[in-house]
């Protein structure tokens, strides 16, 4: 029951993400064919944009987007004529999700380490540490981190490539790189809540029971400091795996994100609504399965629909 | 004689940002196999932290130990390693404590926090430590142990919370039991079947047991000494019948004279003791109590009282027991309505 009104909510979501998007991207300034109509022919740019359904009233437009987005296709795309929106999203988005993914694992295997590390040495050396390395991972930015990166591996030691997309080592730089805010945040949050939690009552009755340090941390105290990070887990999980458009331009990575920001200049369309409907989907069956997994961290919450 | 446990001249204090907290001062006391022994006084007068270094549970810091000893079965615990502890506690001295809705991890099945100890400390197998986990469940008292195994600590009530924290104490048979305010959290009817349910069990497997806690109905009703906490120092120590029937520190007089008489026909005001308990960012000079004390001579504000042996198992650290001192007598009688019961006997 949950899981139904669930799944009707997000589907109710995306429609009103999609709905936002085409009603803004239309008030915007500008069509694709601006800069075509001081070259060609009036009847030319007329026919282009009869092509696509341009000529139409913008409540016409929507109803047929909306038509085939029930069908699943999302267009063509206007400037890159040959090939649609679906192949777009097909070639760019492995790319970005396999760094993305790469990003998330490093953030949150290193981010949890650094955090625990930092709490069980509160105020100590190491937690200063952690803590000052996470403030630095926070404020710089990734478009001055790649470039020093770069410097560093690829030309001063040579051992990893620069740029482009192929082999696991292309894709070393770009995934530090995009770790590293993550990385710093969830350190930050994860070293707040172990602190909370390892003042709690439950960890002195580990500690009476005569466990050792690794067992309480590990089994009394991780467990339930996680709870905040994981929520913050969702939107993190969305924007590293849809692409950043500036890692993706340094390193010249093949990845969906430079596509997004093009068609906003391009005014693509099809290609905007395509990629923005795509990335809710994944932000919303992202959040979803978040929800879901509360349940297995601590029992205490059940997913119930309100009045159940 | 050797004793279980045998805590002496301990001092502990805290770092705060407002200076050092003299925490416990000088607190000696000792505890035999099979006995239970228990502490009251009121909040902030070193009971808990007392007991707690006993299981090297203070953090440090903000905590010190300055000094004093504690010996378990003749070993020093105050000097004994991280390691070492961890051999003993849950092994040989379980710990309940005072609230059992935050003592038990909300995320771990229960059956799970009873075996955890069983499987560290005996080194069974987890099926071994199931079924003893099981058994602990069922012998505390909790109905459908098998179903209760797999439960998690929201799905009990606040009782049987304790009766589940009493069952990770007592799972590794322990020679010491140390109940921290056991039922301060529970309603009353609950507390009086957690109290039954500790003195069953200690019953059966003679544990020893260390009882804080502020009731002294409960100290009447299960324990065999007495020992009278006061701003972080012991002010009186005697088998609880001597302390019933004679008491020699004018603040136990005081927690005498305070008990609520529920049985009389007439309404009564309850008799509190005045003023409030001593700064222990800078404890008086003299005797914690003094300030409060009716019977207040000149050397109390100077001077420490030392600890004055009235027989061979009561002790009060209070000037008036100086034979210099002049005589005085416990201002009340316990009234036939405050009838208490030492070990079935009713003292009036």
């Amino acid at each position: 029951m949950y899981i139904v009104k669930r799944f009707m909510t997000m589907i109710l979501t995306i429609w009103v993400i999609a709905s936002l998007t085409f009603f803004i991207m239309n008030m915007i300034p500008g069509d694709p064919f601006a800069s075509d109509a001081d070259v060609l022919p009036k009847e030319v740019v007329e026919n282009m944009r009869a092509k696509y359904n341009l000529d139409e009233p913008v409540p016409v437009q929507y109803v047929l987007y909306l038509k085939n987005l029930v069908m699943l296709d999302l267009g063509p795309s206007i400037k890159s004529e040959s090939r649609t929106v679906n192949d777009i999203i097909a070639s760019g988005f492995p790319a970005s999700a396999t760094l993305g993914i790469q990003a998330i694992i490093v953030a949150l295997f290193f981010g949890l380490l650094l955090g625990i590390v930092a709490a069980l040495n509160h105020n100590k050396l190491l937690d200063n540490a952690a803590m000052i390395f996470a403030i630095i991972g926070i404020s710089v930015p990734s478009f001055i981190l790649s470039p020093l990166l770069i410097n560093i591996f690829a030309v001063k030691f040579g051992i990893l490539p620069v740029a482009s997309w192929g082999t696991w080592q292309h894709s070393v730089l770009p995934t530090l790189a995009l770790a590293t805010t993550p990385l710093a945040v969830v350190a930050r949050y994860m070293r707040s809540s172990m602190l909370e939690v390892m003042n709690q009552n439950y960890i002195k009755t580990a500690d009476a029971k005569g466990l050792s340090t690794f067992k309480i941390v590990l089994s009394h105290g991780v467990r339930n400091a996680i709870l905040p990070v994981v929520s913050f887990i969702g939107p993190l999980f969305v924007s590293l795996i849809t692409g950043t458009f500036v890692i993706e331009k340094i390193f010249a990575v093949p990845g969906i994100g430079k596509y997004f920001v093009d068609s906003i200049f391009n005014r693509d369309y099809p290609v905007i609504m395509g990629t923005t409907v795509f990335f809710s989907t994944i932000l919303v069956v992202t959040l979803f399965l978040i929800d879901i997994s509360y349940r297995f961290i601590d029992p205490r919450i059940k997913l119930t629909s309100k009045g159940d | 004689m050797n004793h279980l446990l045998e805590v002496n001249n301990l001092e502990i204090n805290f770092k705060t940002y407002g200076g050092e907290v003299k925490a416990v001062r000088d607190v000696s006391f000792h505890v035999d196999k099979g006995e239970v022994v228990a502490i009251v006084g009121e909040s902030g007068s070193g009971k808990s932290v007392t007991v707690q270094s006993i299981m090297g549970l203070i953090p440090t810091p903000p905590g010190v130990i300055k000094g004093g000893s504690i010996k378990f079965q003749g070993k020093e615990l105050l000097r004994a390693s991280k390691r070492e502890m961890r051999k003993v506690k849950g092994s040989k001295i379980g710990m309940i404590f005072q609230d059992p809705m935050t003592s038990l991890n909300p995320t771990m099945i229960v059956g799970k926090q009873i075996a955890e100890g069983l499987i560290t400390h005996q080194k069974l197998s987890k099926q071994e430590a199931k079924k003893k986990a099981i058994e602990m469940i069922k012998q505390v008292g909790i109905p459908n142990p098998e179903e209760r195994y797999n439960q998690f600590p929201h799905e009990f009530s606040g009782g049987m919370r304790q009766r589940v924290m009493i069952a990770i104490a007592l799972a590794c048979n322990p020679e010491l039991l140390i109940a921290d305010e056991p039922t301060t959290a529970l309603d009353v009817t609950i507390q009086a079947q957690v109290l039954e349910l500790m003195k069953k069990l200690q019953k059966d497997t003679q544990t020893a047991i260390i009882l804080i806690t502020h009731d002294l109905g409960v100290v009447a009703e299960t324990a065999q000494r007495v020992m009278v906490m006061y701003g972080g120092i012991m002010v009186e120590s005697a088998t609880v019948f001597d302390l019933f029937e004679n008491p020699k520190h004018p603040y136990t007089w005081g927690l005498l004279n305070s008990i609520p008489n529920l049985e009389g026909t007439e309404k009564k005001q309850l008799i509190p003791i005045e003023g409030s308990p001593p700064d222990l960012f800078s404890p008086p000079k003299g005797c914690p109590f003094a300030p409060r004390c009716k019977y207040a001579m000149d050397i109390c504000l100077e001077e420490m009282p030392g600890d004055y042996q009235i027989d061979e198992s009561h002790s009060a650290r209070c000037w008036l027991n100086d034979s210099r001192a002049p005589k005085v007598e416990m201002p009340f009688t316990l009234e036939k309505e405050k009838t208490v019961t030492v070990g079935g006997e009713s003292i009036d």
